[in-house]
């Protein structure tokens, strides 16, 4: 892993506060093209609000944010998209009532000569790309509710993929899916990563980091703890840090 | 409803293969059944021309604020002040046709203006209510059960207020053709717009078969295609030629030739055609169809209702997008108050009164679902026929006012009841 040019993503002493609760302090993280930088923590740790800081649903109070080394202005969504960052939320994101194009083009449809959205044109593409990433996905033409688990997170991954995200953010994307479709999932992000995409993955699953990440960052209260190698590091070192929120490898 | 759409599925055979919306069909045959039992209860009047026509002019002013109902409550909004902001902006067009136009500018009355500016102003008003009520709960958060229970009250007496409570009128004669028996298009101008309409469709049917073949999708078998053509063109020439069968009274003939200085020849008749009115709500239906289908407006309010957050994740401002719904409820509030107060020849102090009930009734009949996410244009308007049907079967038949009104709630909440048990079968979950 060579993380000697500039960082994709320079993230530079981050915070956030809701009504007094610091949820995010004082946190600087970077990540490099072709890298998988994990996200680990407790639940209200601050992993996903610092994450939607740089996706753009919320506004930091201070700190600064570069993109391939530049200063870069997120406010909001469609800010965060123009950087090419794209977001697959651990709510999923998806309408539940509309079918599978519409979801995967949502916010930037394509549209005939007269402005009309397309929606011929939008399917066309969308079992293109789903042939590509689920060849298995049959309903194309059904709303999303009426998809598993594993087809609704392969709508939200087509929709990093189509719009050639180069930095793909990942809150929880295998909690809701059954063994094979996280292997699915984690093939994914490897092949992801090969094509250089940086990608900062949150979950729960220590175990799973090790596998998938290059780094992991542990954040507690607010915090971060620290962020380590994973070659460098034992599942038990992470989980010390999880739990008592202090870096092994200072203290020693 | 599985796997039918993709290439490698077998393609529909039968009646399936017609693709058609069965959930349009109940309405309509809900609305057929409730036709066929009032004609046998008032003894074959209520299948007339004459009552259908009726029907149609009584239904319009309702459907087209029905329409923009879809959108609120697709959103997971509700408007309970569409009869009061259609009174203001009654009020502010009767004001302008009656004091304005004539008096303020000294244009007299009759002038070929007036109804256009009366109309200009009614419609600029209804926006500026509904933006503002927009405002009220997309940015300031307010719920718009809130901000509209409160404008149900403002606008009725903003109305008041403005015209000091008095009835207005007579309206401008250019402006009273919007209002129904007033202003058709009579027998031959009716058969050309019928006409236009069945090429437009058949051509609609052929641009849409042709793009899915471009795109190499399934495609109906070609004899689906012409059934259900057959069955639209069908439907269209019946609607026309029923409008033409209803008769000018001859009194009224002769009161017109006479007017001319000129005298009725014997036998002579003339077919009313189709209203203004219902040319207008065709309008109004096919813009808000389309807006909902086929502009990137329709598909982000659709989104908004099915999930607000993912909406808002997806870039979508959510807050302006509520701000733009509440706006064209109010325009079509003002088109509604064209045809109300039109169809009056004045403007009242009651006119509107109780509209956000039928309203809301028609959208919700119509297959509008009340957690939002799902509901149609055409649905609404069907609705809106359903009530109207109801109230005037019951009128002709004689029951009484109190009885109708529990009928009409009853009817209510029956509809959505069926609704839901409608949903759970077809196994969809919302």
């Amino acid at each position: 892993m060579d993380r000697t040019g500039t960082p994709l993503v320079e993230l530079k002493n981050i915070s956030i506060s809701f009504g007094g609760v610091r949820a995010v302090d004082d946190v600087s993280l970077d990540l490099y093209p072709g890298e998988v930088v994990g996200l680990l923590g407790h639940n209200g740790a601050g992993k996903s609000t610092l994450i939607k800081i740089l996706s753009g649903a919320y506004q930091r109070d201070s700190g600064t944010i570069r993109i391939d080394g530049k200063d870069a202005d997120i406010r909001s969504p469609a800010d965060a998209r123009r950087y090419n960052i794209e977001t697959i939320y651990q709510t999923l994101a998806l309408a539940d009532n509309l079918d599978a194009p519409a979801n995967l083009f949502l916010g930037r449809e394509l549209t005939t000569p007269f402005g009309l959205v397309d929606d011929a044109r939008m399917e066309a593409e969308t079992r293109k790309i789903m042939a590509r990433l689920n060849p298995n996905f049959r309903k194309i033409n059904d709303p999303v509710s009426a998809l598993s688990g594993g087809q609704r997170q392969s709508v939200a991954i087509a929709r990093a993929v189509y719009f050639n995200a180069k930095i793909l953010i990942m809150d929880e994307p295998t909690a809701a899916l059954g063994v094979h479709e996280t292997k699915m999932v984690a093939d994914l992000i490897q092949e992801l990563k090969a094509q250089g995409l940086g990608i900062f993955l949150i979950s729960h699953d220590t175990r799973e980091m090790m596998d998938l990440c290059d780094r992991v960052s542990v954040m507690k209260n607010g915090q971060l703890i620290g962020t380590e190698r994973v070659e460098d590091v034992t599942e038990d070192d992470i989980l010390s840090m999880i739990i008592m929120g202090k870096n092994p490898k200072a203290a020693a | 409803m599985t796997d039918v759409t993709t290439p490698a599925a077998r393609p529909r055979r039968g009646w399936k293969a017609l693709d058609l919306d069965t959930r349009l069909l109940g309405m309509i045959g809900a609305f057929i059944v409730i036709a066929i039992a009032f004609d046998i209860a008032s003894g074959g009047r209520f299948i007339t021309p004459r009552n259908l026509f009726n029907l149609t002019i009584q239904t319009a002013s309702v459907a087209i604020m029905a329409t923009g109902m879809v959108f609120i409550i697709v959103t997971r909004h509700i408007d309970l002040s569409v009869g009061s902001v259609l009174a203001t902006t009654s009020a502010v067009m009767a004001m302008t046709q009656t004091s304005l136009m004539p008096d303020v500018l000294g244009l007299g009355l009759g002038h070929p203006l007036t109804a256009w500016v009366a109309i200009l102003f009614g419609i600029v008003t209804g926006a500026a209510i509904g933006a503002f009520h927009g405002y009220l709960v997309g940015y300031l958060a307010i719920p718009a059960f809130i901000v509209t229970l409160g404008g149900l009250l403002v606008w009725r007496n903003v109305a008041w207020y403005l015209t000091s409570g008095q009835t207005i009128g007579p309206l401008d004669e250019t402006f009273q053709l919007f209002g129904g028996i007033n202003g058709t298009l009579g027998v031959t101008g009716s058969w050309i717009l019928g006409l236009a309409a069945s090429v437009i469709t058949l051509w609609a049917l052929f641009a849409a078969r042709r793009n899915k073949i471009s795109h190499e999708f399934p495609v109906k078998p070609m004899w689906a295609e012409v059934t259900v053509a057959a069955i639209a063109i069908g439907a269209i020439l019946g609607f026309v030629a029923l409008l033409n069968a209803y008769s000018v009274p001859s009194r009224v003939l002769q009161r017109n030739f006479a007017a001319r200085g000129e005298v009725m020849p014997e036998g002579f008749t003339q077919g009313y055609g189709v209203p203004i009115s219902i040319v207008l709500l065709i309008v109004v239906a096919i813009v808000m169809t389309v807006i909902a289908k086929r502009t990137r407006f329709g598909r982000y309010i659709f989104a908004t209702g099915g999930n607000p957050d993912a909406a808002e994740l997806s870039g979508i401002n959510t807050r302006m997008l509520t701000v733009k719904i509440f706006a064209l409820m109010g325009v079509l509030c003002a088109i509604s108050a064209v045809v109300a107060s039109a169809r009056l020849a004045n403007h009242s102090n009651d006119i509107g009164i109780l509209d956000e009930l039928r309203v809301i009734a028609a959208a919700v009949i119509g297959g509008t679902a009340l957690k939002g996410g799902i509901g149609t244009i055409h649905g609404a308007i069907i609705g809106a026929l359903i009530m109207q049907s109801l109230q005037s079967g019951m009128a002709m038949v004689g029951v009484d006012a109190p009885l109708q009104n529990i009928v009409v709630g009853g009817v209510l909440v029956l509809a959505v009841w069926i609704d839901i048990v409608y949903r759970k079968r077809t196994g969809a979950k919302d």
